[in-house]
């Protein structure tokens, strides 16, 4: 059976993992700790396919019927 | 100041025997209170060491004054030990489960294992092991031998409240104490207990914890005469049973009376805990009053929880009926005299307002904006009477404080439940009315969903400055007229005030210049437009001019009315509805003003006025188009009885021929359903078929024997007005009431429920004819036939339980959600908090907008923008 991709399907938003420099200008921005962060677990199945570890933070940027699009970031947790 | 403290972890836990001596400050020993003299007896009931109950003395085991000692518990020796009522299903669970001789959990070290695994992970993750557990009691009791010690396990039966019977031989207390000692520490955790905090046998008590005495204070009648509190006179019973069953034992009495004593042992500590046990006859006062012991005193709505920690009454409030008052404000509230003189601001004295507060004083409590007590500047509260005020008044100085009626002008909040938005309370400015109700405007009756058929509301009196100054910026009604959730007027013109304006601006009516004065008497218009008209040399306005002297200058606004029909072809201005609204430089060119201009949550002009003006302006602007619209509709006339729903002989054959034909046609669609000869519509049966068909041909004639009926009826019938103004009712309503209700309906279906194959007697069985199955031919005016009023009453039913079950389901499902975001909030930077300071969201909504402040949840109207800056209709 053919593997599909999570990434693909239309309702999966964009995942990027943020490099460091722009986690720290994030956290800047908010005036935050990485620990106020929303959360999203290393088992989630778009971050086992990103290879994302724990530790990273992920940008998503999804649709949104308020603001069109939407940016949200996400602390990857054991 | 103390410092914050953050709750770390609370552990629960049973309290063994051990810790109960531990933490006691005496053992008691006599039933006893206070001797002759009046003193607490020592090691009684009232000891002075479990802690302070009069003013002024210490307490023996704390020092504590009153206030400060926290009380302390004292403790009896039970003779017996005796079940503990809370936990004898448990009992039962452990005994079930644990073999009666080794006390080993029945199962072999294997499953154990297994199990002991699954809970230590469950706990390390946090979740409730309540599923595990219950496994294990179930999976163990079935289990009929040891595995050992190889003993027989025997059936255990329960008899409520705490009697366990093995095989006919009744466990004593005793017995169960030494069979739960017996089991494993290991054994334990697999029940989701930590033996540490909780082994079983505590569940059996050996030693009873007596509260404090401020727990069950005793009061002081006025003969001198002492009561005590519902437990210490269930405490009271138990020590003497106690020592009854002492001294029985040490004279060695025989069985039979140890286990009557046994048992009412067990019976006083049951209802000490819990005095609502099923099968145990409550412990009563001599009075015949039940006692409230301690499981009372938490439970139920007036219980700990819900009555004095979730909710719990509060000064200086009032709650009367509410009746309307279209004269007022719609920021006021009529407040009668007679609650005004009760309430009260407190008021600080100083050298700046120390004049008024002298007057305030000096006219004393029955003298409206009078006062009622000062308080002086060594604290002393005073009571200002009839007498005394002038010589207050003297006396008063900076420093000292009174309490100052309730007078015009003043801010409260008003609130009618159940609040489930935040317009449901509001601030109002008082006005200080005769009579004994509180008064509102009409229009500010659809954020509470208030209505005057005997509703009550209730009014709080803010008493710092910075509550009122919070209420003056937040919660005055004008800062809620436009809703937050969806971002448009929720507070606007009801019923009168739409006919008046519909009736008034609808078409070219002329009016002279004295009724058209008199139509704008109340409202703040300086003057009048120039005359459209002059008859007879008289100058005439027409109602739309009139309706424009209440509109701000330069409003321009563009909308369709309510009774606009959505043409394929938009006449805009040439509608010969005059349905095509247009508002430029604050005239009403031409349309008709109804719901949608000034209706609560449709206005579109009220929308316009307080988005572009203000919601101040916006305010006014309703206070003077309600006036306005009353003023109309008084000088038309408007009114509807039952004549008005007439319809002449003729259009009411026009109306049964059309039920006639109907009935031939759903004859027809029967013959070709019982002939076979009907075509199913796609994915449905035949059956679904049939059904959907003859309701689309009933529902069709029941619009158009309405249409017929409204058609006759004409515009100028009162509820057809109210229909299409969209001010109260439906063309539906008026259907039902002057041509036919039309088809009944149970879950959306006609209906079939009844008798086997039919609805009714009246019927034969499998009749799918319209009267059979709940189609009503008749109108509400001419009457129901028998068959047709039942069928209404099962239609009407099934509405009733509806609205019902909505409510509460809906309620429920609004306060689990609230309770789950209520702590979070929006900081300054945008973000959406919780108290931790975790992010939940990074812009309020994803895009950072108030929808009350936005436009139908929009953040900018780009198609006005563009209208404003060009001049020109965007299409």
């Amino acid at each position: 059976m053919k593997k599909i991709s999570v990434i693909d399907h239309e309702l999966v938003p964009e995942h990027i993992v943020l490099s460091e420099r722009d986690v720290k200008s994030l956290l800047a921005k908010h005036h935050i700790s990485v620990g106020e962060l929303p959360k999203i677990k290393i088992s989630d199945p778009v971050i086992k396919e990103i290879g994302a570890s724990a530790g990273d933070v992920i940008k998503i940027i999804r649709n949104s019927h308020t603001a069109g699009k939407a940016i949200v970031y996400r602390l990857v947790i054991d | 100041m103390a410092s914050v403290k953050r709750i770390q972890r609370i552990k629960f836990g049973l309290l063994s025997p051990k810790e109960i001596r531990r933490m006691s400050a005496t053992k008691i020993i006599t039933a006893d209170t206070y001797d002759d003299d009046g003193f607490p007896i020592d090691m009684g009931l009232m000891d002075p060491r479990l802690g302070v109950i009069n003013p002024g003395l210490r307490c023996k085991t704390c020092g504590g004054r009153i206030g400060e000692c926290p009380g302390h518990f004292g403790h009896i020796e039970l003779v017996a030990p005796v079940i503990h009522v809370g936990f004898a299903k448990w009992i039962l669970k452990i005994l079930r489960a644990t073999c009666r001789k080794c006390g080993h959990l029945l199962f072999d070290e294997m499953t154990k294992k297994e199990y002991l695994d699954q809970i230590k992970s469950l706990n390390k993750l946090g979740q409730l092991t309540d599923d595990v557990v219950k496994e294990v009691f179930k999976n163990a009791t079935k289990i009929r031998v040891c595995p050992y010690c190889e003993e027989r396990q025997k059936e255990i039966a329960f008899e409520k409240p705490s009697m366990y019977i093995e095989e006919g031989h009744k466990l004593m207390p005793a017995d169960i104490r030494d069979r739960f000692e017996r089991i494993p520490d290991e054994d334990v955790e697999i029940f989701g207990m930590d033996p540490r905090n909780a082994r079983p046998e505590w569940m059996i008590l050996t030693v009873l914890p007596v509260p404090p005495v401020n727990t069950r204070p005793s009061i002081t009648l006025e003969s001198g005469q002492r009561s005590e509190d519902d437990l210490t006179h269930k405490l009271v019973d138990i020590i003497r049973i106690n020592q009854r069953f002492q001294e029985n034992t040490g004279a060695g009495a025989p069985q039979l009376i140890i286990e009557d004593l046994w048992e009412l042992l067990q019976y006083h500590v049951t209802t000490f805990m819990d005095n609502e046990v099923s099968g145990v006859p409550p412990a009563r006062h001599r009075s015949g009053r039940p006692l409230k012991t301690l499981s009372q005193r938490l439970r139920g709505k007036e219980g700990r929880f819900r009555g004095s920690l979730s909710g719990k009454r509060v000064n200086f409030s009032a709650r009367t009926v509410i009746s309307p008052d279209p004269n007022l404000n719609i920021d006021e509230v009529g407040v009668p005299l007679k609650i005004a003189q009760e309430m009260t601001i407190t008021m600080n004295v100083t050298p700046q307002n120390i004049k008024k507060c002298k007057e305030y004083v000096r006219r004393g409590p029955d003298n409206h904006p009078g006062a009622n007590y000062v308080k002086r500047g060594d604290g002393r509260r005073v009571k200002i009477t009839e007498h005394n005020c002038e010589e207050l008044a003297e006396m008063l100085e900076p420093g000292w404080s009174i309490d100052r009626q309730l007078m015009e002008g003043d801010i409260v909040l008003f609130n009618r439940q159940p609040s489930l938005h935040r317009m449901s309370i509001m601030a109002h400015n008082v006005k200080i009315m005769p009579d004994k109700t509180f008064r509102i405007h009409p229009s500010v009756c659809p954020p509470y969903n208030a209505d005057f058929d005997g509703d009550e509301m209730n009014l709080h009196v803010p008493q710092t400055e910075e509550a009122r100054a919070d209420a003056r910026t937040l919660m005055k009604v004008e800062e809620n007229m436009l809703s937050p959730r969806f971002g448009g007027p929720i507070i606007g013109g009801i019923h009168d005030h739409i006919s008046g304006t519909f009736i008034l601006t609808r078409g070219r009516k002329l009016f002279d210049k004295s009724t058209a004065l008199n139509m704008l008497r109340k409202s703040d218009t300086k003057d009048l437009t120039m005359p459209v008209e002059t008859i007879n040399e008289q100058p005439y306005w027409t109602g739309k001019q009139i309706f424009s002297c209440v509109l701000p200058e330069g409003l321009d606004v563009t909308y369709e009315a309510k009774m606009c029909e959505n043409c394929e072809a938009c006449k805009k201005e040439k509608c010969e509805k005059d349905a095509y609204v247009k508002i430029r430089n604050g005239e009403l060119l031409c349309g008709t003003i109804d719901e949608n201009g000034i209706g609560a949550f449709k206005g579109k002009i009220l929308d316009r006025i307080c988005k572009s003006y203000g919601v101040t302006e916006g305010r006014k602007f309703l206070e003077n188009a309600t006036q306005l619209a009353i003023r109309a509709i008084m000088h038309f006339g408007f009114s509807f009885g039952i004549d008005d729903g007439d319809i002449p002989r003729e259009t009411q054959n026009q109306i049964s021929s059309v039920m006639v034909d109907v009935k031939g046609r759903v004859d027809r669609l029967i013959e070709a359903y019982k002939a076979e000869e009907l075509e199913p519509l796609p994915g449905r049966t035949v059956d679904e078929t049939i059904e959907m068909k003859i309701m689309q041909e009933l529902g069709k004639a029941r619009d158009l024997s309405g249409s017929i009926a409204g058609k006759h009826l004409g515009h100028n019938n009162s509820a057809v007005i109210m229909a299409i103004s969209g001010s109260r009712g439906s063309m539906l309503n008026l259907t039902q009431m002057a041509a036919c209700v039309g088809q009944q309906s149970v879950r959306g279906e006609r209906i079939t429920r009844g008798y086997e194959g039919r609805t009714l007697p009246h019927f034969e069985r499998g009749d799918l004819k319209a009267d059979a199955r709940g189609f009503v031919t008749s109108s509400y005016k001419k009457g129901l036939s028998p068959t047709e009023f039942f069928f209404h009453a099962i239609g009407g039913r099934e509405g009733l339980v509806d609205t019902a079950v909505r409510t509460s389901q809906s309620g429920y499902l609004q306060r689990r959600l609230i309770n789950a975001l209520q702590d979070l909030d929006v900081k300054y930077d945008g973000t959406v908090r919780d108290t931790t300071g975790q992010i939940i969201q990074f812009e309020y909504g994803e895009d950072g907008v108030d929808p009350a402040k936005s436009d139908y949840g929009k953040s900018v109207n780009v198609r006005k923008i563009i209208e404003n800056i060009t001049g020109k209709e965007v299409v």
